[in-house]
This record gives structure tokens, C-alpha cells and sequence, in this order.
């Protein structure tokens, strides 16, 4: 028996595939009889699936610093 | 005095992203996105001056951005013969038919409308994001959007896993809120 607390950290970790296989067990047991847990982790999954197909970009931290660096030099 | 005003040093921070993933969408190619978005960036600077005040910052941002955007295809489309436009049957072969009828847009597809409705998703998951508390944030872009490793982001920002995904849980939680009302109510 895990807590709902747990439960929603190896959901979380499921959504970038970093769960060990006993923990999914867990997980799978824990979803057997917690319905909020379940509807947490539809959105969750649904989440994730909103965030492959958007296919978001992103800038690196060292880019960033790059353009602060030209706007300062421009102000 | 006006509601909106300025504030250079929080751009980079504040819409940086934002104005990547809106050019990104429409140039296709990162490298250009990036220096579109510096482009617009010091052109801003340069005409903050102009600023009424009566759009939000980001909206002013993003009007630039698209003058910017429009600038680079008349640049590429000026090198000569390149303006041309050329008609052809079939791009992929020399073969020959009645292309009005058969290389129309197949008016039931809706293959076109799911690549702009991306685009739009995107903008709101960003918009999203922009609004998660900044070390939230920060962990959410690493871990979801760059694809970063627990370990790799737990040295770089000097936390805990637990901790890290504490802060994911966190974020996940706020974002599916915010799309609840920003992308599923509309």
C-alpha cells in the first residue's frame, strides 16, 4: 500500500520514464481503488501528451545570457 | 500616466521564450527564430521611446516580432528569381494531367488545421509556463522541454531529487489548471 502522495511522484516520474518497474507495480495497484489518483493521472498523461504535440523549443540559459548581454549594451 | 510600461531587463526572462516559439513556428529553423528574436528585441530598445503604454508589453513584443518575421521572407524571396513563381504539375515528377482539379487542397482534410492548432498550443502552454513561480518554472522547461537528465539538472541548479520532483509535481499540477481554463474552455 503507497500513499497518494507517492503515488503521484511515480506518476510523475512515469511522465518522463524515469519510474522503475516495481514502482509502476505500485502505482498500477495504487489506481486499483483510488479514483482521484486515477483522475490525476489521466490529466497527467494528457499533460504530457499536450507537451510532445506542441513541440515546444525552448532557449538554453547560455543563449539567454548572450541576449541579455546584447540589450545591455544597448540601452 | 500609462498602465504598461517597459522593462528591458526582464524581457529576456519574461518573453524570451514566448517570442521563440512564436517565431520558431513560422520560420521553421531555430537558428533564424533566435536571431529574429534579438532582432526584435533591439529594435524594441530602439523605439521603447514610441511606446504608448496601451498594449500589454509581450503584445507590442510580438507586433515587432511579426514586422520581423515578414522582413526575413522579403529578404530570402529578393534574391533574384526566386520571386519567380513557378507552376508546375507535380513538384516530384515531369508527369503531366489537369493539376487545377487534382492539386487542389482536399477541402475535408484536417491535416492542415492540426499543424496550426499546434502552433497555438504551444503559445498557451508557453503563456502558461510564463506564469509558474520562476523556480518552477525553470525546472519544469529543463526537465520537459529540453529533456534534461534528474542528475544533470539537480547539479546544475544545486537541489535534491526530491526535491526536483517536488517542484515538477508542482508545475504540472498549476499547468493542467491553466490549461483547463486558458486552452480547453475556449
Amino acid at each position: 500500500m503507497i500513499s497518494c502522495e507517492k503515488a503521484s511522484i511515480i506518476c510523475n516520474k512515469k511522465q518522463y520514464k524515469e519510474a522503475t518497474l516495481l514502482d509502476q507495480i505500485k502505482l498500477g495497484f495504487h489506481l486499483l481503488y483510488c479514483k482521484t489518483c486515477v483522475s490525476f493521472s489521466k490529466k497527467n498523461t494528457k499533460l504530457t501528451m499536450l507537451c510532445d504535440k506542441a513541440n515546444l523549443h525552448s532557449l538554453s540559459v547560455k543563449e539567454k545570457e548572450t541576449l541579455k548581454e546584447r540589450i545591455d549594451q544597448n540601452i | 500616466m500609462t498602465e504598461n510600461q517597459l522593462n528591458p531587463d526582464l524581457w529576456v526572462d519574461q518573453y524570451a521564450d514566448y517570442l521563440f516559439n512564436f517565431a520558431v513556428s513560422r520560420v521553421s529553423d531555430a537558428e533564424i527564430a533566435k536571431d529574429l528574436v534579438q532582432e526584435t528585441f533591439l529594435a524594441g530598445l530602439k523605439s521603447a521611446k514610441n511606446y504608448k503604454g496601451t498594449a500589454a508589453e509581450r503584445t507590442w513584443l510580438i507586433a515587432i516580432l511579426k514586422r520581423k518575421v515578414i522582413d526575413h521572407y522579403r529578404k530570402i524571396n529578393s534574391n533574384k528569381g526566386k520571386a519567380e513563381v513557378r507552376i508546375n504539375y507535380s513538384d516530384q515528377s515531369d508527369s503531366t494531367g489537369d493539376w487545377l482539379e487534382e492539386q487542389v487542397a482536399d477541402p475535408f482534410s484536417t491535416l492542415e488545421n492540426d499543424a496550426i492548432e499546434n502552433d497555438e498550443l504551444g503559445l498557451a502552454i508557453q503563456e502558461c509556463i510564463s506564469k509558474l513561480p520562476k523556480k518552477q518554472s525553470e525546472v519544469f522547461v529543463m526537465k520537459t522541454i529540453r529533456g534534461l537528465s534528474t542528475d544533470d539538472i539537480c547539479n546544475e541548479l544545486g537541489i535534491n531529487p526530491s526535491n526536483l520532483w517536488v517542484m515538477v509535481h508542482r508545475a504540472r499540477t498549476n499547468l493542467m489548471g491553466c490549461l483547463n481554463e486558458n486552452w480547453f474552455k475556449l
